[in-house]
């Protein structure tokens, strides 16, 4: 579950209108924070409850503990039967879930607005009484290995994202996958979920929001009420983990059943950090933009359309996130061409910006559907809660969610052409090589003719 | 066809509405049937165009006709090539999107509702719509990469079993019949001429507009939208696939988990048994975590981390599905649980409980079907285009309240039959 990028994170903010006090904000005396969106379009509300903790914070040999142990808060506490949470939040109407990042873990409910209390009651009561059941976890570890196997093992190109993870990072944490190897996976149990239950979850490490047609007066009473009764606990001390200087291209091939060889190249990238000072990383996400933001964006219009050398030509940058950044080009070549070709071609292109910048109305064009989809984005209440969430997961304050839309606009092409100069180093550049195999081991069959 | 490297977040989102939409519809000049549905919260317009137009239209031997025409239809129209209609799009933040499935091709354009920004998309739209260009060496580069993605999709287990599973559930019927690259290699550029000039006509469009117009602006943008395009007439329909016949289907794949498919061609839009049927799945395997194959399959077995059942009602008899997947050694064991929830579930029906809590999330959740402009959009596209009622959001939770038990039981003993339960499975061992 890999990250938006900066550029999607700000837009479904609706936080524009800057002076304006939505969303409201106050913190319970446990040190759980409460923050609300009032959007009063429809009668309906939805309630997001993030824990500072994520796949970044396990240890080796128990990799993927902060995902089963998102699957275990459905099992139950001494109040609430397992299974009982979702039949609760289906009873009222509503919908539920939840997903772990590498940064965070997120628990959310879309509900009629009127069961509200009753979801920030549920969520609550799983915040400090999760009953960790052995019974349960045998099952429940059975199901999370079914979707290792859904996810990973039977999907070459999230296989590929997963090894290419494993080689670029060495120190830093985000090596590991968010899901967990297998054979941690085997080796787990109920008193490993258990601890890190006790270990993380706890108000103070967490923050909740809630969007919709709701009065934030009414939402802070109800948090006071149902979160404000558990205790808060001191965290264990973190320990940053940075990640050594890359000294020279790494490379990685995988072979797995497939048709279509996959090309990925991530190079290590800056992270915002900071709003103000920082601003290599807005440059780097206009030039997202610019190479793959649309049809006609550089990446498809010359290398899938013009020179037909790539099926898809991609470009993302995470530009947000707790660990360090990654920028990564990736593709699929055409049929007759090899993935040296795609490789040479996707440099190519960076090597016209380096060498050319990047034209006026083609920056332009990027700031303009900046500025539509922020407005498209509003559209979604979930979505406007996720954008909240996820900047402050990664310790930035949503409060400050337009000034990031300013400094977006404020990029010139100058800096543009900079960044390309600055940061695609080979140096710094992972490889990873989907090589397809044939299913049942034997010679392809000739490939159909297509001209190109 | 994007290779997404992204892991998607398990985020399941649905579709959607809200008590109180008003739907207005009329007749456009051209003869296309417009549906309109005002909303000011925000300053943005979304309009969809549906056709008739769907893969099931495709002439046999030419399977992929229809997907191919409307991927290629935003490729260069008018005096507008592919990069100028995607660069004038990007330049005002417009996005066109749509696609085609069995029954429809949809073109689909958001823009910001302001008159400097809505003229000039809804321009681009309408050259779309009635003068695409299927320039050849564009529709050849197309058609390489739709054949790439075919013998991609023809490598990966689930879309194996996808395509296995509806030749089996269609053997006679155009649903049943699938884009191959063989197929998509006999196509030219005067196939999807053709196909566009013959199926993509106002008598064959219904358009729905979402946003913040006035009704009168949104007339004139309904005919100004088709006045280019042929009058033509409302497309005939192959006739009704078969009931479905038991069959099973075994392919070997290297895969460490099996992709199962159970099930048969059940009910059309429209169909008097939807609310039913619709209400009996919520307990058989459509109620997300609460149904009785997540607990059985999932909960008690650990058996897989998708389980589920739904029926997909199309224009005509779309199917029942029961899908999983699991690790393959234990394909048998989940099949058969699967089969007994079914089955258990054919002889008594819902209990009392289950009837209860089905329609309380039914009828409780309404509200979230309708709290965005998409989600509108979404819903009244498909009423105009299936031609259901247009009072059908006003009473869909009343017709989830009159369900019965027995309603449900006859229901399904009308359409899902064990006998006939029609099964695919890939790397099942």
């Amino acid at each position: 579950m890999r990250f938006k990028s900066l550029l999607m994170l700000i837009v479904a903010a609706g936080l524009t209108a800057g002076a304006q006090a939505n969303p409201y904000e106050t913190t319970l005396k446990n040190g759980l924070r409460v923050i609300v969106k009032e959007d009063r379009r429809a009668p309906t509300a939805v309630q997001m409850v993030w824990y500072r903790i994520g796949s970044m914070d396990e240890v080796d040999g128990a990799s993927g503990v902060a995902h089963v142990l998102e699957h275990m808060m459905f099992k139950g506490t001494p109040t609430v039967g397992p299974g009982e949470f979702n039949k609760r939040v289906a009873a009222a109407g509503g919908r539920d879930n939840a997903f772990t990042s590498r940064d965070y873990t997120a628990y959310f409910q879309q509900v009629p607005k009127e069961s509200l209390p009753e979801m920030m009651a549920l969520e609550a009561d799983r915040m400090r009484h999760l009953n960790v059941d052995a019974k349960e976890f045998e099952q429940e570890i059975k199901v999370v290995m079914e979707e290792r196997r859904m996810r990973t093992d039977d999907n070459p190109q999230a296989k590929l994202f997963e090894q290419m993870n494993a080689v670029a990072f060495q120190a830093h944490p985000y090596r590991r996958p968010i899901i967990g190897w297998m054979n941690d996976l085997e080796n787990m149990t109920a008193a490993d979920a258990k601890a890190w239950y006790d270990q993380w979850y706890v108000p103070n490490n967490a923050y909740v929001i809630v969007t919709g047609d709701v009065d934030h007066k009414e939402v802070f009473a109800l948090a006071e009420r149902y979160y404000g009764p558990l205790e808060g606990r001191a965290l264990p001390p973190r320990r940053q983990q940075i990640e050594p200087r890359q000294e020279g291209t790494r490379r990685v091939s995988l072979k797995a059943p497939a048709e279509l060889p996959v090309l990925i190249m991530g190079y290590k990238a800056p992270i915002l950090r900071d709003i103000e000072r920082d601003s290599d990383p807005y440059a780097l996400e206009m030039l997202a933009a610019i190479l793959d933001g649309h049809d006609a964006a550089r990446f498809n219009k010359k290398l899938v359309r013009e020179d037909k050398v790539a099926l898809s030509a991609n470009f993302s940058y995470d530009s947000t996130g707790r660990g360090p950044g990654m920028l990564y080009l990736s593709g699929t070549p055409a049929e007759g061409r090899t993935v040296a070709d795609l490789e040479a071609a996707l440099r190519g292109e960076i090597a016209r910006v380096q060498r050319d910048g990047v034209s006026e109305p083609e920056l332009k064009r990027a700031k303009a559907q900046l500025i539509a989809s922020e407005v498209y984005n509003k559209d979604s209440m979930f979505g406007q809660t996720m954008e909240i969430g996820q900047i402050e997961a990664v310790g930035l304050p949503y409060q400050k969610l337009d000034r990031m839309l300013e400094k977006l606009q404020q990029v010139s092409t100058a800096q543009i052409q900079a960044v390309a100069k600055k940061y695609f180093d080979d140096d710094a550049l992972t490889v990873g090589i989907l090589e397809p195999q044939p299913l049942d081991g034997k010679p392809r069959r000739p490939a159909i003719a297509t001209r190109h | 066809m994007k290779f997404l490297l992204t892991v998607a977040l398990s985020v399941f989102l649905s579709q959607s509405a809200l008590a109180g939409v008003k739907i207005e519809h009329w007749v456009a000049a051209s003869g296309a049937r417009v549906y309109f549905v005002e909303s000011r919260v925000l300053p943005m317009l979304d309009v969809q165009v549906d056709f008739a137009a769907g893969s099931m239209f495709d002439p046999i031997g030419k399977s992929g006709l229809a997907a191919l025409t409307r991927a290629t239809l935003d490729n260069g129209a008018g005096k507008l090539d592919e990069t100028a209609i995607a660069e004038q799009l990007a330049d005002i933040g417009a996005n066109l999107g749509g696609g085609a499935d069995t029954d429809r091709a949809s073109v689909a354009l958001r823009t910001l509702s302001a008159r400097d920004k809505r003229e000039p998309a809804l321009a681009i739209l309408k050259t779309v719509l009635e003068a695409p260009l299927f320039d050849a060496t564009v529709v050849e580069r197309e058609k390489g990469r739709t054949i790439a993605g075919l013998k991609e999709a023809m490598t990966r287990p689930d879309s194996i079993a996808g395509k296995a599973f509806w030749a089996a559930m269609y053997p006679d019927h155009p649903y049943g019949r699938q884009a191959t690259p063989e197929s998509v290699a006999t196509l030219t550029r005067d196939d999807l001429a053709a196909f566009h000039a013959r199926y993509y006509s106002a008598a064959n469009a219904s358009i729905t507009l979402v946003g913040d117009l006035s009704r009168s602006e949104a007339e004139k943008i309904a005919d100004t939208l088709t006045s280019g395009l042929a009058k033509g007439e409302p497309t005939a329909l192959p006739p009704p696939p078969g009931q479905g016949k038991w069959s099973l289907t075994q392919l070997a794949h290297p895969a460490t988990q099996a992709h199962i498919y159970l099930g048969l061609p059940a009910i059309e839009r429209g169909n008097p048994d939807f609310f039913a049927l619709l209400v009996g799945n919520y307990t058989l395997g459509g109620g997300g975590f609460v149904s009785r194959l997540m607990k059985e399959v999932r909960d008690k077995r650990g058996y897989a981390y998708s389980v589920y059942s739904y029926f997909a009602p199309l224009r005509q008899a779309g199917p029942f599905q029961i899908g999983l997947q699991t690790k393959r050694s234990q394909a048998k064991d989940a099949i058969n649980v699967a089969r007994d929830v079914l089955a258990g579930f054919l002889k008594d029906g819902p209990s009392d409980e289950e009837l209860a809590a089905a329609k309380a999330n039914l009828t409780g959740s309404f509200p979230l079907r309708l709290d965005s402009n998409k989600k509108i959009l979404d819903n009244v596209a498909n009423i105009g285009f299936y031609g259901l009622p247009l009072d059908y959001l006003d009473h869909y939770q009343d017709k989830i309240r009159a369900v019965t038990a027995a309603d449900i039981k006859a229901a399904f003993g009308r359409h899902v039959r064990m006998a006939d339960l029609i099964t695919v499975t890939v790397a099942a061992d």
